[in-house]
Order: C-alpha cells, then structure tokens, then sequence
C-alpha cells in the first residue's frame, strides 16, 4: 500500500463522515482546515481508520496529531509494528 | 451480525438508489441494502441516502419518532439506529437530547423534547453517573438504599415520559464495565461497584416490566460480543462515548427490533429445512439410518442442540414448519421413526416438502398459517435457496447461516428474530393451537359445507372484561393483530386500563373454545363513549386473530357488544374503518355486519366512518354459544 492508498481511504472515510464528496486530504492538511470536522467527527474519524486498518491508535498519539500527514506516518508504523 | 450476509456490490447498488426518484422505491432498495452486515461507514452511507428520501405518507414503512435521552455521547449511534428500523420495516426520526441533559429536558419541559413529540423515549444511561460517589465501604442498609433511590428516580422519569409525553418507555440496562476489585467477592461486598450494577439492572428489568417499559439488555449483549469492542476505554476517555463506533451497527439493530415489536412487527413462524440443517446428511441418498443425528458425535449434536432450539422456541409461542425438497413420505418416515429426533412431525403447523421451488412453498405456508409472509424466518443451510428466496421474497428473514452446525443456534439466537416483549399463557400454548387448526382443516374438507362444519367445532365463546389477569395478553392483541384491526390505533397497558377505567365505556376480551381446544383469548374491543353526545358509543379498535377467522366470532362478538351496550343505555354504535395495506381482509366487515356508512362524518385521513343504530339490531344467528367469564 502507497502513501497515496492511505491518504484516499482517509478522504473517503472523511467524504463519508461528512457527508461532503469534495475533501481531499493531504500531508499537510489540519482539523482546521476542513469544515465540519469537530472533535466528535475526529474521533468518528479515528474509529473507523482504525477498523480500515486494523490497528489500534495510543490515545496519546490521537491527541497530539497535528496534521493528516502524521497521522499516516503513525498508520504506517503500527502496520510495520 | 453475522446472520446478515455480506453487502453485495454495496456502492454500485447504493449509486442505483440514489438516481432512483420515486420515495417508495427508493426506501424499499435502501431497506434491501440495509439487510446486510454493514460496517459503521456502510451504515452512515445508508443513513446519508435514507436523510435525502422525501418522507411519504404511505411507505408501507411505519413511522416512529424516537427520543434518546442519553447519559453518553450518543450522536454516533443514532444512523444506526435509522438504517436498523430500515431493515424492520421501520422510519424511524431520531431527536437527541444533549449530552446529560435529559433530566432537564424532562423536568424543564423545554421545547425540543416536547415539540419533536416522540412515540418513543430511550433511557441510554452510564451507572457511573448514579452509583460513582457510593464508597467501597458502603454497608449493606446503605447499599439497599441507594439502589431503591435509583429505582425510585428513574421510575419517576419513566412516568414523566407515559404521563406528559405519552411516549413508549425504553431503558437500557447498565453497562458493567467496572474493573475488578476483589475478584469474586466484586458481586458479594455490598458497596462494590460490579455488584451495584447488577443489583440495579435486575431490580429495574422487574419494575420495568411491571410498568410496560421495554428493556434493552446491552449488558447481556457486550457480555456476548466483547466488552472490549463494546466499550472502548479509549473513546470513552476522549469523547464519552460509552458505546464505541464500530458497535454501532449492532446497537442499532438491538435498538429497532424492540421498537419493531413494539409496533407489532414481529416473526411468527420458524420455517426449516430438513437434509444439512435438521440433520447431516441427504435423506434421500443416504437413508433413515445414515443421517447424522444425536448424540455420539459433535456434529450429530449441533444438528440436535437445533431441534431443541427450534422446539423451546415452539414452546414459547413460535410456529414451526418444514419448507424442504425431498420426497414427502421419507421425510415424514424419518420425524416419524427416527430414534434421535426430538421435533416429531406433530410439532409442525405446515409441513412443504415436495419439488416445488421454494420461494412457492414458503407463499404455501404462509397462506395455510394465515400469516403474512414478512412473519417468516426461513432457515437453510444452502446459499443457493437462500439467495433465492432473498431476491424472490425480500420480506422473509433469512439468517446467513454459518458452514458449521455448531454455530447454528448461535446464529438464529443472535438475530433476534423473536425478541418479545411479553410471555403470556397464550404464548405457550400458541404453537399448539397451529396444530389443532390442520385437524380443523381435516373437518373442513371431511364436512358438508360451511354450516355443517361450524355445527360441528361445537364452538363456545367466553367473554368478559379486561382484568389484572389478562391485560398483558390483551395490550399483546391490540398491538400485535395487524389483519383484523379496525383502526389500527395502537395501545399501551395504561391506555387499555385508562380505557376500561372510564365511565361508560365497555372493554371486552373474548375466547374461542371448539372440540379440539381452546384458541386463547382471540378479540378485543375497546368501546367509549362519545364526546359529541350522549347515548352514543365510538368502537376506538376491534382486533381478532387471525387463527379464527371465518369462525363468525365478529358476528357473535358483536350481539355481546350490543346487548352491554344496551344495558349501558346507548343507542347508536359508531365505528370506523381505517385502511391499511395489511387489513384488507376486514375491508367490508362493518357493511357485513349491517352498520351504515356514514359519508358526512368521514375526514381526509382515508378511513370510512359507519353507524349502527342498536334499537332495532337483531342479534345475528351463529353456531357458537355463550359463557361469561370473570377473567
């Protein structure tokens, strides 16, 4: 799986948590800068990334995500765990 | 869920419906794709194409408004919710309290709760928020206190709910996601935390049902699947959801299928297939001696624990029948004669096995129950018969049967196909009254004609008013009874006592007794008087099951309700018909029975509005005879 494989399943995942066919995520993208992700859709969010890929998140890491960006790096370090 | 199939082509079918125009169209392919085991995202799809479906009048979905009062964050599992009451036949509108707030919605009488006007209220409450102050310490008195104060609040609420918001009562029972403490002594030492929580549910689950609030076990149903997945600590911690997301669609479904009995859409009939499902093997090919049955081996166990599944559900009130593509008379010899076979063929209300597709036989048995044929569960091992009768006949329940036998019974169990909300007498003897109707049908073909046959059921009927005794079997009827119901005016117990309670009215329960037994208590009829004017009776439901159909009860049960009437100082009856796409059968009934159709006094709402002036009604001539009875 590429980097651009995980960044389309989390626009998707995205797309249909909020109802909304025009979000792309990139590396570099914040909470901030798509409309409607509240915290309650983020976790939403984190929830089903989690089911997409089988993994578990720290709750520690769920925190201090900043960016998409680090969100895939953290997708691709507990799938390399 | 795994009794639901995997989701077949789920984005080109859910593209499909979305071009589709037509409301009704659309909301039927949007409940077939709902009939599968959706992931959390699947379900927000649906829900997303279920939210731009125009709402119409006549769906033939039920409409229900549902109010979730919530001790947890609770926003993420209300699309499951919606796209659940999809697949139980059900619209369901969903109005969310804020987080924590209900007891001031309730209290305070603010607008949201009230003006969205729910048919149902949910009690989703976390034990911590009732149970956290109380110290380990707590002694024994103290705890009992507690827990009588708990009841005794909640209670209160539940009462608000019926009294000022005239709404159906859910509770949710409380999750025990306490860590242990002790060990084993977590349910012994009374201020235990695990022990409060068990104290409170099973002290609640037996008011609650004294009280006509439905119950949702999600404790016994976390317990089932994993707290783990349940609750999720880490979500809990971040958001407070005391349910986590990829749950959701399973909450969902625990959710509408009370909500779906409740409105009286519940299954009625086991259907089951006999070669690889009653027992291992092909009848057919390999014989009486060389199936595989009974105890000796895990495999002829599992086909057995099924037998005995399929027979504790008879026992509670569940029809069984046979639909199977053998030759009739191996397969009558083999529940006849074989020694391990714990279902006899007397157990079986219909029995189809011959040649014929399936799809066919189950309309056969359908149509010889008198049951509609969403009643149906049909149970196959073959993925072939399966998906032929899903696409035939959408409305039949097929579970996704696992290859195992060992997790037959798990798989029927899980999907709740018969959850109830009540047990009564009538229940239990249910299945049994199925298998008196074919030695009644014996009579009917072997008799005469009509009048002949009904001379010879030596019918007798009992009647009397609703009491204490049968008012669950009552409420049950009215809520249930979807052929033969007048209105369709749906009651809750408070309502039939509330009923029977004023001045003037007349609420009578009937029974049917023939030579081969009792029917049960069979008709209800709810009469009050008029508020337009005295000497006048409005007839607010009449509902008969359908196993005595064609028996004149109406007939009989309607000089009864003249002579009260009469007594009570009444001179008119007045009725009303209200159409439904399942009461057709009674579409004439009050023509029939000499009423007069009352144009002036019809409203827009489609029902037809009939008069019967009961000082020159002459009692009908029927073949059954009369007994008053107290209960």
């Amino acid at each position: 799986m590429t980097d651009q494989d995980i960044f389309d399943a989390l626009s998707q995942i995205l797309r249909i948590l909020l109802r909304n066919e025009s979000v792309v995520l990139t590396a570099r993208t914040t909470r901030r800068d798509v409309p409607g992700w509240d915290s309650l859709n983020y976790i939403n969010f984190i929830a089903a990334v989690e089911g997409k890929f089988g993994i578990k998140f720290r709750m520690a890491d769920v925190e201090s995500f900043e960016t998409v960006g680090s969100i895939v790096e953290a997708i691709k370090a507990r799938k390399g765990a | 869920m795994k009794w639901l199939p995997p989701p077949h082509e789920f984005h080109a079918r859910l593209t499909a419906i979305q071009a589709i125009d037509k409301p009704h169209y659309r909301l039927r392919e949007l409940a077939a794709l709902a009939t599968a085991n959706l992931s959390f995202l699947e379900t927000l799809q649906i829900d997303a194409a279920l939210a731009q479906t125009a709402q119409v009048a006549d769906s033939g979905f039920d409409k229900v408004r549902l109010a979730v009062l919530a001790g947890s964050t609770m926003d993420h599992l209300l699309p499951s919710i919606r796209v659940a009451g999809l697949r139980r036949g059900l619209c369901i509108e969903t109005y969310a309290a804020g987080y924590r707030q209900y007891r001031q919605e309730l209290l305070a009488q603010t607008a949201g709760l009230r003006d969205f006007k729910p048919d149902v209220v949910l009690f989703n409450l976390v034990a911590s928020e009732f149970i956290g102050a109380t110290p380990i310490t707590a002694s024994s008195e103290e705890s009992d206190h507690l827990v009588e104060a708990i009841a005794k609040d909640l209670q209160s609420m539940w009462n608000l709910v019926k009294d000022e918001l005239g709404a159906t009562v859910v509770h949710q029972s409380f999750l025990d996601t306490e860590p242990a403490l002790f060990g084993g002594l977590d349910v012994i030492v009374p201020g235990a935390p695990a022990r409060l929580v068990t104290r409170l549910n099973s002290t609640l689950a037996d008011i609650a049902f004294r009280q006509g609030v439905l119950w949702l076990d999600v404790n016994r149903a976390s317990a089932r699947y994993g707290q783990d997945a349940w609750f999720d600590v880490g979500r809990w911690l971040q958001a407070k959801m005391e349910i986590a997301p990829q749950v959701a669609p399973l909450y969902g479904d625990l959710v509408a299928r009370l909500i779906a009995v409740a409105r009286g859409k519940s299954k009625k009939c086991l259907v089951l297939d006999l070669d690889n499902t009653l027992w291992g093997g092909v009848i057919g090919d390999d014989g009486i001696e060389g199936i595989i049955l009974g105890n000796g081996t895990g495999v002829g166990e599992a086909y057995l624990a099924l037998q005995r599944y399929a027979k504790t559900l008879k026992d509670r009130g569940v029809i069984l029948a046979v639909c199977s593509k053998n030759d009739p008379s191996i397969a009558e010899t083999a529940l006849r004669t074989h020694p391990e076979m714990l279902l006899k063929h007397s157990d079986f209300a219909a029995f189809a096995v011959n040649w014929n597709d399936k799809p066919s036989n189950l309309q056969a048995i359908a149509h010889r129950l008198n049951i509609g044929l969403e009643s149906l569960v049909f149970v196959d091992d073959n993925p072939a018969e399966r998906a032929h009768v899903r696409a035939t006949l959408p409305m039949v329940a097929v579970p996704e049967l696992p290859d195992d036998p060992a997790h037959f019974v798990r798989c029927i169990a899980d999907a709740g196909y018969f959850e109830s909300v009540s047990f009564t007498k009538e229940d239990a003897e249910r299945a049994d009254q199925y298998t008196a109707n074919k030695k009644r049908d014996a009579l009917q073909s072997a008799a005469g004609g009509i009048d002949d046959f009904l001379q010879r059921l030596e019918m007798f009927v009992e009647y009397g008013p609703v009491t204490s005794l049968n008012i669950a079997r009552v409420t049950q009827l009215i809520n249930k009874t979807n052929q033969f119901n007048t209105t369709t005016v749906r009651l809750a117990e408070n309502d039939v006592s509330a009923f029977a309670a004023l001045p003037g009215s007349i609420v009578l329960q009937f029974r049917l007794i023939d030579r081969f037994g009792d029917n049960g208590l069979v008709s209800v009829m709810i009469v009050a008087p008029a508020t337009s004017g005295a000497g006048t009776l409005d007839l607010i439901n009449w509902v008969m099951s359908c196993r005595v159909f064609g028996r004149q009860l109406e007939e009989e049960a309607l000089n009864i309700l003249v002579r009260a009437a009469r007594i009570n100082g009444a001179q008119t009856l007045r009725a009303a018909f209200k159409p439904t796409d399942k009461n057709a059968v009674i579409r004439d009934l009050f023509a029939r029975l000499g009423f007069a159709r009352d144009a002036m006094a019809e409203k827009p709402d489609g029902a037809s509005e009939w008069v019967l002036a009961l000082d020159n009604y002459v009692p009908r001539r029927t073949w059954i005879a009369h007994r008053e009875n107290a209960q």
